[in-house]
C-alpha cells in the first residue's frame, strides 16, 4: 500500500505520472470520479501516457494516438497492452496504490 | 536418416535454393560443390569490385561459417566430372564418389569467349592480357594487370561489357569498347535506345565502336592491340571479353541428360526423365528458355524448394517474365518485354531527349503493356512493371506511362493491386492486411483505418484505402455514418451540431457529450475538435475544460518523439532584430537546449524541452507564442517585399506583420499557413499556403486559397484581386472565418477548397452571395479580441501538475546536444 498523494493533484479527465518502486504509473482521475493506473510509457514508441487524452473507456497515447482500454489495458491498435495496477481514493481522497504486481484484469 | 541432397554448383542458383529449402524447414543431408573455392559471391556485384566502389569482402552471401552453421558439407574448389545417374552417385575430378537420393545441378554458365585468332596461347590458355569477366578470380587478374598497363579493349557492348568497361576505367587511362552489333544492349534496347546510351557511355571518356568485328588480337608475348574486320587496328595492352555467356551443361550432356542450349527441365525444374535430378539457374532451359539474370533465379529457387520439401509438391514455375532495372556504366536503363514492336495494331509510344540522354518508348498491344524500354530516367519504371507483370489496365492518357504529369498520381486500381503492395508507406500497411480486416468483419472504412493503422500517417493514401475496403468487402461496404459527422463521438454533421450547441447553450465540452450523445458516452478521440469547435464558436463565454485540450493545447508547445517539446517564439513576418535574436541565444544557451533550428515558416524553433522547464523559457524569452502546435493559425511568411528587393512590387513584409499581428493564435478545423510575398516571382512560396497574397504591378495584391506544399501538393486557387492591404487583412479575415465554421475538423483548405469550389467560397468571402460576410466578420473580430498569448500563463499553473513530467525516471531530453 502506498499514498500518491490528494486525487485532486490529478484535474478531471487527465493523467499524472508517479514513481513507483522505480517504476513510472500514469494515474487517470476520469470525469465519472473513478481513478485508473496503468504503465506510463506507450509500447509503441515510448510515448508518454499521461500527456493523452481519455474517456471513461480509452486513453489515447499524445505522440501516434495508439489506443488503450483504460481499465483493461488491453491495446486497441493491435500492439502490446498496458500493465494496470490497482489504484483507489481512500477515504481522506488520497489516492492509494496497493502494488506493483500486475493485477488480475477487473472483469 | 535424412534424405541426401547433393547441389552441384555453389554459385547464386545453387545456394539460393539451399537456402530456400532450408528455410521451409526441409530435412536433408546436403552436400554441395562449387568449382571456385569461395562460399557463395554475388557475382553481379563483380563490376562494383572492378570499378573500387566495393570490396571483396562486401560481396559474399554465404560465407563459410554459413555451410558450417546449417550442417552442410561444402567441397569448395572440387570439380565435378560426371553423374552416374543410375547408381544415384556423383564422381569428383579427383575420383571420389559421393551418393545423393536428390540431385540439383546449378553449374551456372562461364563466359563465352569466341574463336578470335591470337585469343589463346598454345597451352597456355588466354593470351596474357586477355580476360574474361565472369569469376571473382577473374577479376582479380584483371585489375592486378590492368593496374600496371595503360589501354583496355572491351569485347562485347552487352551488359557485361559496358560494366567492365566503366570498371576498367578505374584501373586504366583508356578504355575502348567493341560491339559486333549495330548498337549497344541490342538484346534488351532497339537501336535508337542504343544509341542514346552510347552518347551517355562517350561522356562518361568511354570510346565506343560498334559493328566491330574483331578478328585477331595481336602481339607476340603480350597484347598490343587488336585488328578489327575493316582493318583498323587498336592499340591496347589489356584486353577483356564481355561477349555473352553460355551454360555449362557439359557435365550433365556427359552423363546423358538432355541438353540443348540448357539442360532440359520441366515445371518442377526437374531434368528430362529423371526422378530425381533437378537444375536450376542459368544451366536450366525452361520451355526453351534460358535466363542469364538474377530475378528468374529466385523464382526457380522458390518452387524447386516447394517441390523437394513437400511444402507444395505441385508447386510449378511457368517461366519469368524479364523485366530489369539497371545502372548500367553510372547509367539508368530499364527494359522489359517486347524491344519493338513486331504487330501492326501495337501502340507504340517514344519520347528521346537525347541532349539529356533520356530515351523511353513504350508498347501497348490489345491494352496491356507488352514492352518498355527506359534509358537516363527511369522514374516511372515501379508502375511500368507492375503494368508489365500483372497486365494492369493502363491509364486511358497514356502519355502518363512515360511522365509524371502535375495533379494527382493516377489511381491503380484496387483490385489489380497486388496483394503484397504497400498502399499505406507511413505505416507499412500492404492490400493483404486491409482485405483480411474487411474480411475479418471490419466493413466501415474508418473501422479499417483505426485496425490497420493505414491512411493514418500523411493521408495521402486515404482515397486508395476506401477503394480497396470497397473491393474487398464486394460491394457489402458499409456506409460509415461517421464520415459525416463533425467528429466520430457526437453522432451529427457540423452544420447540425452548431445549430444543436447554440440551441441547447452548449458552451463545453462535456456539456456537448451529455447533451448531444446518446447515453452521454464520452469520446477521448473527439473532445480536441470540439474544444476547437466551441472556442471558435463562443470565444469568451467557452468553459474550457482543460481535459479537451490535446497536450500541446494545454501546454502551449509541440510534443516531440521523446516527450520534450519544441518552443518557437511569434516572430511576425519572419522579422526579427539583434535583441531578439540575442535573447534567444541567452535562453537556448542558459537551458542547454539540444537544437537551434529555423523553421520553414520563417522562425527560430528551440527544440528538445522538458515540460517543466516551458514555463522558465517563457519567462526568460519575453516573446509571445508562435502557436506552431496547434489547429491554429500558425505564421506569415514574407519575401522582404518593396523596401529592399529590386523587384519587389509591394510591400509584403509590412502587411505579412499585420495580418499576423491581427489573426495570430486563431484557433480552427487545421492548421493555417499564410505567406505574403512581393511580386509574383513568390520567394514566401505564396501560391501554396492555405492562404497566399502576391502583390502584382499597379499596387495590387492577388489572394490565392487552398494551396498546400506537404505530402500534398497543391497549387492554390485565386480568391480575388483588390485594391489594398485592408481590403486583404479584410478579406483574410472573412475567408479563414468561413472556413472556421463550414471545415470539418482538420480538413485543411487544400481538401476544403475544392469540396465547396472556389467558386462558391468567392461568392460567400468576395460577392457576400448569402448575405453572411457581415456575421463572419464580426465572428472573427470577436475571436481576435478574445486573443490571449498562452505563455503569459506561467506564473501559476492552470492545473495542477501542468507541466509535471510524465516520464520521471526518463533523463529528457533524449536527443544528443548540439
Amino acid at each position: 500500500m502506498r499514498i500518491l498523494g490528494p486525487v485532486t493533484d490529478i484535474p478531471l479527465g487527465e493523467g499524472r505520472t508517479y514513481e513507483v518502486d522505480g517504476e513510472m504509473v500514469a494515474v487517470f482521475r476520469l470525469r465519472d470520479g473513478s481513478v485508473r493506473a496503468l504503465s506510463a510509457v506507450c509500447p509503441h514508441r515510448g510515448g508518454p501516457l499521461a500527456d493523452g487524452q481519455i474517456d471513461n473507456k480509452v486513453l489515447v497515447c499524445p505522440l501516434h494516438l495508439m489506443a488503450f482500454d483504460i481499465t483493461t489495458g488491453c491495446s486497441l491498435s493491435g500492439i502490446s497492452d498496458l500493465t494496470v495496477y490497482p489504484v483507489t481514493v481512500d477515504a481522506d481522497g488520497h489516492l492509494v496504490i496497493s502494488s506493483l504486481t500486475a493485477s488480475e484484469v477487473p472483469s | 536418416m535424412a534424405p541426401r541432397l547433393v547441389v552441384i554448383g555453389n554459385g547464386m542458383a545453387g545456394a539460393r535454393t539451399v537456402e530456400e529449402i532450408l528455410s521451409r524447414g526441409g530435412d536433408f543431408d546436403i552436400t554441395m560443390f562449387g568449382d571456385e573455392p569461395y562460399g557463395n559471391y554475388n557475382r553481379i556485384m563483380l563490376s562494383n569490385v572492378l570499378a573500387g566502389v566495393e570490396d571483396e569482402s562486401g560481396i559474399f552471401l554465404n560465407d563459410l561459417s554459413w555451410y558450417a552453421d546449417n550442417g552442410i558439407t561444402l567441397h569448395a574448389g572440387r570439380r565435378i566430372s560426371r553423374i552416374d545417374r543410375f547408381a544415384k552417385q556423383v564422381y569428383a575430378e579427383d575420383g571420389t564418389a559421393t551418393p545423393y537420393d536428390k540431385l540439383i545441378i546449378a553449374t551456372g554458365s562461364r563466359a563465352f569467349v569466341p574463336p578470335i585468332p591470337g585469343i589463346h596461347r598454345p597451352g597456355r590458355g588466354y593470351h596474357q592480357g586477355v580476360f574474361a569477366f565472369r569469376t571473382l578470380d577473374d577479376t582479380r587478374s584483371m585489375i592486378r594487370y590492368a593496374r600496371e598497363h595503360e589501354r583496355a579493349v572491351v569485347i562485347g557492348g552487352g551488359l557485361l561489357g559496358l560494366e567492365a568497361a566503366r570498371g576498367l576505367q578505374n584501373h586504366v587511362s583508356q578504355v575502348t569498347l567493341l560491339h559486333a552489333m549495330g548498337h549497344l544492349m541490342n538484346t534488351q534496347l532497339d537501336a535508337q535506345a542504343g544509341a542514346i546510351l552510347q552518347r551517355s557511355v562517350e561522356k562518361l571518356g568511354i570510346e565506343v565502336v560498334c559493328d566491330a568485328m574483331t578478328t585477331e588480337i595481336l602481339g607476340k608475348h603480350a597484347v598490343t592491340g587488336v585488328k578489327l574486320s575493316d582493318g583498323r587496328v587498336i592499340d591496347c595492352d589489356v584486353v577483356v571479353v564481355a561477349a555473352g555467356i553460355r551454360a555449362n551443361t557439359e557435365v550433365a550432356a556427359a552423363s546423358g541428360l538432355v541438353v540443348e542450349r540448357g539442360i532440359v527441365v520441366d515445371d518442377q525444374m526437374r531434368a528430362q526423365d529423371e526422378p530425381d535430378i533437378y537444375v536450376v539457374g542459368e544451366c536450366a532451359q525452361h520451355r526453351g528458355e534460358t535466363y542469364g539474370l538474377v530475378a528468374p533465379l529466385w523464382d526457380q529457387a522458390k518452387v524447386l524448394a516447394d517441390h523437394l520439401t513437400g511444402r507444395d509438391p505441385q508447386a510449378a514455375y511457368h517461366g519469368s517474365r524479364i523485366a530489369t532495372k539497371l545502372k548500367v556504366a553510372g547509367v539508368d536503363v530499364a527494359s522489359m518485354g517486347l524491344k519493338e514492336s513486331d504487330r501492326e495494331d501495337d501502340e507504340t509510344l517514344v519520347f528521346s531527349e537525347p541532349r539529356k540522354g533520356i530515351y523511353k518508348s513504350v508498347i501497348i498491344r490489345d491494352g496491356r503493356l507488352v514492352g518498355a524500354t527506359l534509358v537516363g530516367d527511369v522514374k516511372k519504371v515501379a508502375f511500368l512493371m507492375q503494368a508489365f507483370d500483372r497486365g494492369l489496365a493502363l491509364p486511358e492518357d497514356r502519355v502518363e506511362l512515360m511522365f509524371d504529369l502535375g495533379g494527382p498520381p493516377a489511381e491503380v486500381s484496387a483490385a489489380e493491386l497486388a496483394d503484397d503492395a504497400q498502399v499505406c508507406n507511413c505505416n507499412g500497411v500492404t492490400k493483404g492486411t486491409i482485405a483480411e480486416t474487411v474480411h475479418g468483419g471490419c466493413k466501415t472504412v474508418s473501422g479499417v483505418m483505426d485496425r490497420t493503422r493505414a491512411g493514418k500517417g500523411c493521408g495521402t493514401c486515404k482515397s486508395l484505402v476506401a477503394q480497396i475496403v470497397e473491393w474487398a468487402a464486394g460491394g457489402a461496404v458499409e456506409e460509415d455514418p461517421k464520415a459525416s459527422w463533425y467528429v466520430p463521438g457526437v453522432p451529427m454533421p457540423k452544420p447540425e451540431l452548431m445549430a444543436a450547441i447554440r440551441k441547447y447553450d452548449l458552451r463545453s465540452v462535456s456539456s456537448v457529450f451529455a447533451k448531444l450523445v446518446p447515453g452521454g458516452e464520452e469520446d477521448a478521440k473527439s473532445k480536441m475538435g470540439l474544444a476547437s469547435l466551441l472556442k471558435m464558436m463562443w470565444g469568451d463565454r467557452y468553459i474550457d475544460e482543460r481535459d479537451a485540450r490535446f497536450i500541446n493545447d494545454r501546454v502551449h508547445a509541440n510534443i516531440q518523439r521523446d516527450g520534450t517539446f519544441s518552443v518557437v517564439p511569434q516572430m511576425k513576418g519572419g522579422v526579427t532584430t539583434p535583441a531578439q535574436l540575442r535573447r534567444i541565444a541567452e535562453v537556448a544557451e542558459k537551458h542547454a537546449v539540444p537544437m537551434v533550428k529555423l523553421t520553414g515558416g520563417q522562425r527560430i524553433d528551440l527544440l528538445g524541452i522538458p515540460k517543466e522547464t516551458l514555463p522558465k523559457i517563457w519567462a526568460d524569452l519575453d516573446m509571445p507564442s508562435g502557436y506552431a502546435y496547434g489547429k491554429s493559425f500558425r505564421t506569415v511568411k514574407t519575401c522582404v517585399g518593396s523596401d529592399f528587393c529590386r523587384f519587389g512590387v509591394g510591400d509584403s513584409t509590412a502587411l505579412g506583420i499585420a495580418l499576423e499581428e491581427r489573426y495570430q493564435g486563431i484557433e480552427g478545423p487545421g492548421k493555417m499557413k499564410l505567406a505574403v510575398t512581393g511580386c509574383p516571382r513568390n520567394c514566401a512560396e505564396a501560391y501554396v499556403k492555405d492562404l497566399g497574397v502576391v502583390a502584382i504591378d499597379g499596387g495590387r495584391w492577388e489572394l490565392y486559397v487552398g494551396g498546400a506544399a506537404g505530402a500534398h501538393v497543391r497549387k492554390g486557387d485565386l480568391l480575388a484581386t483588390v485594391e489594398s492591404p485592408e481590403e486583404v487583412i479584410t478579406l483574410t479575415g472573412r475567408f479563414l472565418q468561413y472556413y472556421r465554421e463550414s471545415a470539418n475538423w482538420l480538413e485543411r483548405t487544400y481538401a476544403w477548397v475544392p469540396r465547396l469550389g472556389i467558386e462558391h467560397i468567392r461568392a460567400v468571402v468576395v460577392d457576400d452571395a448569402e448575405g453572411i460576410a457581415a456575421d463572419l466578420d464580426a465572428a472573427m473580430a470577436a475571436s481576435v479580441a478574445a486573443y490571449r498569448d498562452p505563455w503569459k500563463e506561467r506564473a501559476e499553473p492552470a492545473t495542477p501538475g501542468q507541466f509535471r513530467t510524465s516520464l520521471p525516471l526518463v533523463v529528457l531530453p533524449q536527443v544528443p546536444v548540439r
